[in-house]
């Protein structure tokens, strides 16, 4: 084939390898200082997206006014209702249930699986198909206490510790508690954990924790989590029906104040459908898709925030939503796979982080924030970056390294998906560095919740990553993939018992007239971008 | 730098786009605003099989939208769906057993071992093999081998026998999950500990901690040594 294209790194970008290279030898016996507190807490302040003062601003209307969050968010929080409230006729229901659970991912597909064991009828409404979800694309794995060195509480303070002390401890202490319980549930449905052959869950450190207690299945951790709990769903027909391509885009109350189910939309047709629910559960994930600052993402397509959004118009609260989590080694060339993630493990192995020069610069396993601060430093501060012919910058993560410290063919063997990821695109990473930069990652916070996964808005529960509070301001690896479970699975009961009892009243839009009245009187009804967003527009922008 | 675009011909009508895209970004380049066929943009959820052939050349070729660049003279159309049957089955009532592969799934006699599968699978995965370790009733095998299989239905799609591989696989890999690998012994434990009790108090002393007590608490932890 005499195509070529755009494979492997420019001569521009080679020039700079050479100097990786030549550091090399001797890079393999330094070790660079980690940052003292001092330091640490200096270098966020300076140079960490959450202390941009000028990418967030208060938000102006509704139950966090006041707050400060993300432009890209605050935009959206303060948006227009997508449905006109006289348009719709409520009393045309096409599905009448007892919870409704919106977003497919794995909390929301526990939750379902949970709300039936209660006897509930339950559908999943999700924006593109079962399983196209975060949960789907974690790789490191999920925390648990369950060796004999662990135990809950060491888990607890951990959880604490990384939160920076602001988790809402009764929300920490549900997640740790849950946990063994939970891995001993996904083992019984048939998840694949790594084991010794005695059935000994082998586990590791994760960045943050002081036991080695991360879970893991190969690098498809998060994959082998959701497509089991998905077919776990899929053998329920006849309990839980899966309403995809289909995102709610309003929330449904009664004339009692309880949320009654929401608005989907059918995305290919266009029509609005009306869910009658007496529980309904919000997972619908992060919001990654929003690219905030401008970052690129890890995030898969539908991560837009929109549970967010609709949980606000009813009178939601949101914790922690001005703290995101950068990844710090998200790819910054070549441009097909910008943002995309980059393995901890990576680091772990041994790989250092070095600039254009071949120097390092950081200690390659600071906690995230930090490590992630470093490179923008690098990059912004010290011009030590490496541009790309689009015009990206990054440091390289110099992964042959790896090779040389623990021998031939470990990259191959630790790390497959890597190496066929950057091999697609005539990098060989075994021989040559990677180029990385920080990545937009997680979504620290979200709507607040107790610990069953209620609101406070009755009807209305919520978890996984689109609830907040209990990471605090910033989540441990291995901790998201717990959480989505633990409380998917809480949210899931409950919703499922308050099915039994609830009462509906009149199926109303009220809260949307309410909305845009809010905008009107704060003068924003004109200038209200429309939301939730529900899909990213990529036309003719190249991300 | 002013770059030379490529034409590529997405479902048969010609586009011009700049080179080195994926299929996926080439599409959204071209004015899609993608719902179909768009799932992780990374490689993990199958949701974007596409297939394609090159200008001069017979062979049709698949790809993930998201992974595969494009080329000069690409011709593709996305599959994001192909109809494939999905046994009913309770986990939790089945057994491990070559017997259950065939009733839950009578067709995996019919493969033929041409090895269509193998080829289209953009995992690279032996998917002809894995299907006659599954007619060998091979579960634990099955279950290792397809560990990578994203589900992505290309093999499903060009399987003359009608074969549902992907879920003949995530069944294998259940009943291997469930049944055959050994249970940890130690999670067991420690899930009846945390039901009788064992810990709460633990855990509402460090509740009860005042901030400052549990910052004390976390810089003197202990780590586990690597
Ligand atoms: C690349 C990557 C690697 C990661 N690695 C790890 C790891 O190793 N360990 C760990 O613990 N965590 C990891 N995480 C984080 C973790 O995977 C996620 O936080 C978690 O899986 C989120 O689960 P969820 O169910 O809350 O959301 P998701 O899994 O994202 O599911 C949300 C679902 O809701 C749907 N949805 C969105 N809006 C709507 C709407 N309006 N209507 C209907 N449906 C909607 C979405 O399409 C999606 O299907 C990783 C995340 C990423 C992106
Ligand atoms: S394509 Fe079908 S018939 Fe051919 S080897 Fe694969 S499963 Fe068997
Ligand atoms: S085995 Fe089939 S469904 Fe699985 S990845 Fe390969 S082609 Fe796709
Ligand atoms: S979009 Fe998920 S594999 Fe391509």
């Amino acid at each position: 084939m005499e195509w070529d294209g755009k494979m492997g790194y420019p001569p521009e970008m080679r020039e700079s390898i050479k100097k990786v290279e030549a550091t090399r030898p001797a890079r393999l016996h330094e070790t660079f200082p980690m940052m003292s507190p001092q330091e640490k807490e200096d270098i966020l302040r300076r140079f960490h997206p959450d202390y941009i003062a000028s990418a967030f601003r208060e938000i102006r209307i509704g139950p966090n006014k006041g707050d400060r969050t993300p432009h890209e968010l605050a935009d959206l929080l303060e948006g227009r209702p997508l449905i006109d409230p006289d348009a719709l006729d409520l009393e045309q229901i096409d599905y009448d249930t007892d919870v409704l659970v919106i977003g497919g991912g794995g909390a929301g597909s526990a939750a379902a699986l949970l709300a039936r064991e209660q006897g509930a009828k339950v559908i999943i409404a999700t924006k593109l198909r079962h399983g196209d979800a975060n949960t789907m694309m974690a790789q490191g794995g999920i925390q648990a206490a369950d060796k004999e060195n662990d135990s809950p509480a060491i888990h607890y303070l951990d959880v604490m510790g990384g939160g920076h002390f602001v988790n809402d401890p009764d929300l920490v202490e549900a997640l740790v508690r849950d946990a063994p319980m939970v891995i001993q549930w996904l083992e019984s449905l048939g998840c694949m954990f790594d084991k010794e052959p005695d059935g000994t869950m082998i586990t590791i450190h994760g960045g943050g924790t002081s036991r080695k207690r991360m879970h893991s299945a190969r690098d498809y951790s998060g994959a082998e989590i959701m497509r089991t709990l998905r077919d776990e769903v899929r053998s329920h027909p006849e309990d839980i029906t899966v309403l995809e391509f289909s995102p709610a885009i309003e929330l449904l109350m009664d004339e009692k104040g309880q949320v009654a189910g929401a608005v989907l939309q059918n995305l290919e047709t266009g029509e609005h459908l009306v869910v009658r629910a007496k529980a309904t559960i919000i997972a619908t994930g992060g919001s990654g898709r929003l690219h905030y600052q401008g970052y690129p993402t890890t995030n898969h397509y539908g991560a837009t925030g929109d549970g967010l959004v609709l949980a606000y118009r009813v009178g939601a609260r949101l914790a922690f939503i001005d703290t995101m989590q950068y990844h710090p080694t998200g790819a910054a060339f070549p441009e097909q796979i910008l943002g995309l993630l980059v393995t901890e493990k990576v680091r772990g192995l041994g790989a250092q982080v070095v600039n254009a020069d071949g120097e390092q610069f950081v200690f390659p396993r600071e906690t995230r924030d930090v490590e992630a601060s470093a490179i923008i430093r690098e990059c912004v501060e010290r011009g030590k970056g490496v541009r790309t012919p689009t015009g990206m910058v990054g440091v390289w993560l110099d992964s042959p390294m790896i090779d040389m410290i623990h021998g031939p063919g470990t990259i191959a063997r630790a790390l497959p998906a890597m190496v066929r990821q950057f091999a697609r695109f005539g990098i060989d990473i075994t021989k040559e560095p990677m180029l990385v930069y920080p990545t937009l990652h997680y979504q620290n916070g979200g709507v607040a919740i107790k610990p069953d996964g209620s609101t406070g808005i009755p009807g209305l529960f919520v978890a996984g990553e689109a609830s907040g509070g209990v990471h605090g301001r910033n989540r441990l690896m291995g901790n998201s993939l717990l959480d989505v479970v633990v409380f998917g699975r809480r949210a899931g009961r409950a919703a499922g018992q308050r099915a039994k009892e609830a009462r509906l009243g009149r199926l109303t839009l009220e809260h949307v007239r309410a909305w845009n009245q809010q905008l009107a009187q704060a003068g924003l009804l004109e200038t209200a971008k429309p939301s939730p967003q529900v899909l990213p527009d990529y036309t003719r922008k190249i991300r | 730098m002013a770059e030379e675009l490529v034409p590529v011909y997405i479902m048969g009508k010609r586009y011009d786009v700049p080179p080195g895209l994926t299929i996926m970004k080439a599409m959204e380049y071209a004015g899609y605003r993608l719902v179909r066929g768009v799932g992780c943009r990374a490689g993990f959820c199958g949701a974007c099989a596409t297939v394609y052939r090159l200008a001069g050349d017979y062979r049709l070729r698949v790809g993930l939208a998201c992974q595969t660049v494009v080329e000069p003279g690409m011709y593709l159309a996305q599959i994001p769906f192909y109809p494939a049957p999905r046994a009913q089955y309770d986990i939790t009532k089945l057994q491990p057993t070559f017997a259950t592969l065939v009733s839950l799934y009578p067709e995996l006699l019919r493969c033929l071992g041409c090895g269509t599968c193998t080829k289209v699978c953009p995992q690279e995965l032996d998917v002809k093999d894995i299907m006659a370790r599954a007619m060998r009733g091979d579960i634990a095998g099955v279950a290792d081998k397809s560990f990578d299989c994203i589900m992505c239905g290309m093999c499903v799609s060009r399987c003359p026998a009608e074969e549902a591989q992907y879920n003949i696989f995530i069944l294998a890999r259940r009943l291997y999950g469930r049944y055959i690998a050994p249970r940890a012994q130690h999670l067991a434990k420690r899930v009846q500990e945390i039901e009788a009790g064992l810990y709460d108090q633990d855990i509402q002393r460090l509740k009860s901690l005042s901030n400052t007590e549990l910052r004390q608490l976390y810089n003197s932890r202990d780590i586990e040594p690597e």
